[in-house]
């Protein structure tokens, strides 16, 4: 069990810069998820961790110990690759073992210790079998459980639900966070799928071009994002952004979009008045058959039914909107509706720099 | 069939019967007896076999010494270019180094010098070294010759064992030398047994070099083309020589041969 502190971590390949300044800690027994678009700098972040990478500047400290110049084996901690990374010229009882027989662990030990991580995940039938007699789940299990039966201090996953089918993917997530709960090892997992990182992690660090853009947990990073680019990346659909601008006057603070004024919660909005784009969850617009204070005008456009809710596509003005309405609510496409923002949940940003402007909820 | 069709495979047609009909030509010849061999006019199908004509070149004066330094030199020129071109390869299909394409380029452009030129300096220096007429100097030609191709293959197929394995195993303990020992070697290991056989035809073949630089120590190749054009050697030791030397590396390129297509990039199943 350790903590990991990330120091200044700074990664290029040739002129790309992967990862620029990045400093994270990662609380003892924490999981934390490392989400972000691809090319974001999250997977090189975490093979820095594991010691795969070389730095160009910044420290790695691991339980206390400064492991930058440590090679992987020497650092505590276990990986499991996106491509499973499973010896395929060793069975699956060897390849499980494997760390044990580098670390010289007792023979007895070693098979007591196999046989307790294959119970864990499932595959004790499938010990003499080789990797290329198993499906694509179990090789992900053989990989876990030989990442596990390290013990290690840290275990880091790289993306190790991407190759899975929808179903199958939905199961081993709900394994992952039940091993995690049992084992209680300090997790990092990248991921570029938000519901996975929404759903595993204890805190999420969005990541950017290199850099941490919020760090919270799961709720906070969906109900309050840090920039337009986290609300935008997180949530499906994502959360609305409609250009607005942000009024300070008698009649308290308020926002002007479309036309329409709607008045904020008198903590919401503590920026300077001028243009703002105005965050809205789609759940969070109510739609309305007729006109309404703080509501806006808008034409539905296309309404498709999800099973549990509807999607309905708006537009207000030129701007598209995403609502979620109830399975049973009547609306179809072509009819002139308003929609009506719960104040209190909507995010201002900068238009200019996409930042959230200060106090709000 | 459309023209185009017809021209492609008739192409593919005449390519194929000047590879193979002296091939087959030979190796009927060799299976001639003796004295049918001198008729004329010579019948194209024997009405005979026999290893009559075999029998007699394999106990020819010089034939078995010479087969046996043949594979002397083979197996030298075998763990001298792995030795070269392994590490080489390695790093080639590893690493994106400064200098990596000019280092291939480099490592091809060998093959453009011709041993023609090379051949008279390299014996007065092999002479003055003694390594003049020994199964070294021959195997260290031969090395030189065949590092271009091995360094090529061995790169391709340290190229398809996933490096992933190999910090799969770095971060489950192993050292850098321990991964690759554990991991990458094993993988590897047909593909390296490829290339190795590949060099045995390589050197097993090589006639030029080995002519200029022995003289009473011939490897296999050098004894026939020299009791041929030297000693004007009869028709049965012609065929059955040029039969002898055609048939292991003819075998081996088959046996190996989904190895040399990766190698220049097609897969055949």
């Amino acid at each position: 069990m350790a903590d990991i502190h990330v120091i200044g971590l700074r990664k290029t390949f040739g002129r790309v810069v992967a990862v620029r300044d990045l400093s994270l800690q990662v609380r003892d027994g924490e999981f934390l998820v490392l989400l972000g678009p691809s090319g974001c700098g999250k997977t090189t972040t975490l093979r820095a961790i594991a010691g795969l990478e070389t730095l160009d500047r910044g420290r790695v400290v691991i339980g206390g110990r400064d492991v930058t110049r440590l090679p992987p084996g020497r650092r505590g901690i276990a990986m499991v690759f996106q491509s499973y990374a499973v010896f395929p010229h060793m069975t699956v009882y060897d390849n499980i073992v494997f760390g044990l027989r580098m670390r010289r662990v007792p023979e007895a030990e070693q098979r007591r210790r196999a046989r307790e991580a294959a119970e864990l995940l499932d595959i004790a039938g499938l010990l003499d079998r080789y990797p290329a007699q198993l499906s694509g789940g179990q090789r992900q299990r053989v990989a876990v459980a030989r990442a596990i039966v390290m013990r290690p201090d840290v275990l880091l996953m790289d993306e190790p639900l991407s190759n899975l089918d929808a179903l199958l993917r939905l199961h081993m997530r709900a394994e992952l966070k039940r091993l995690h709960r049992e084992l209680g090892s300090t997790t990092v997992y990248v991921t570029h799928d938000q519901v996975e990182a929404l759903s595993l992690g204890d805190r999420i660090a969005v990541m950017r071009d290199g850099q941490i853009v919020q760090c919270d947990t799961p709720g906070r990073i969906y109900d309050t994002p840090a920039t337009r680019f986290v609300g935008e990346f997180i949530g499906t659909p994502p959360m609305n952004f409609l250009p607005g601008e942000l009024v300070l006057d008698d009649g308290g603070p308020a926002v002007l979009v479309a036309g329409v004024r709607i008045p904020l919660p008198g903590a919401a909005a503590a920026g300077r008045p001028g243009p703002v784009d105005v965050g809205i969850r789609p759940e969070h617009l109510e739609v309305l058959p007729a006109s309404a204070p703080g509501a806006l005008p808008a034409e539905v456009v296309v309404v498709e039914p999800l099973g549990p809710a509807q999607l309905v596509t708006a537009r207000v003005g030129r701007q598209t909107v995403k609502v979620t309405v109830p399975a049973d609510a009547a609306v179809a496409s072509g009819q002139r509706v308003w929609l009506r923002p719960t104040p209190s949940r909507i995010r201002l940003m900068d238009a200019a720099t996409g930042d959230a402007l200060p106090g709000g909820p | 069939m459309t023209a185009r069709q017809v021209a492609v495979y008739g192409a593919a047609l005449a390519i194929a019967a000047w590879v193979a009909l002296p091939l087959i030509l030979i190796t009927l010849a060799a299976f001639t007896p003796r004295d049918v061999l001198y008729q004329w006019p010579r019948p194209l199908w024997p009405s005979r076999f026999s290893l009559d004509t075999l029998l007699f070149f394999l106990r020819s004066t010089g034939v078995w010494p010479a087969t046996l330094r043949s594979i002397q030199v083979a197996g030298l020129t075998i763990v001298l270019a792995l030795a070269l071109a392994a590490p080489a390869g390695y790093a080639l299909a590893r690493h994106a180094f400064r200098g990596r394409e000019a280092v291939q380029l480099l490592i091809l452009s060998v093959k453009m010098f011709p041993a023609t030129v090379l051949s008279v300096p390299l014996a007065v220096v092999f002479i003055r070294w003694g390594l003049y007429d020994t199964v070294l100097g021959v195997a260290a030609v031969h090395t030189a010759l065949s590092v271009p191709f091995v360094t090529a293959i061995v790169t391709s197929v340290f190229a398809g064992v996933s490096y992933e394995l190999e910090e799969a195993a770095m971060t489950l303990g192993s050292s850098r030398v321990q991964a690759f020992v554990r991991v990458t070697l094993p993988m590897a290991a047909p593909g390296l047994a490829a290339a190795a056989i590949f060099t045995f035809v390589l050197s097993w073949n090589e006639v030029f070099a080995a002519t200029i630089l022995t003289l009473d120590r011939r490897t296999l190749p050098a004894l026939i083309v020299d009791s041929v054009l030297g000693a004007g050697a009869p028709l049965p030791f012609r065929f059955a020589g040029g039969f002898c030397m055609v048939v292991p590396a003819l075998v081996i390129i088959f046996l190996i041969r989904r190895y040399l297509l990766t190698l220049w990039g097609v897969t055949v199943r």
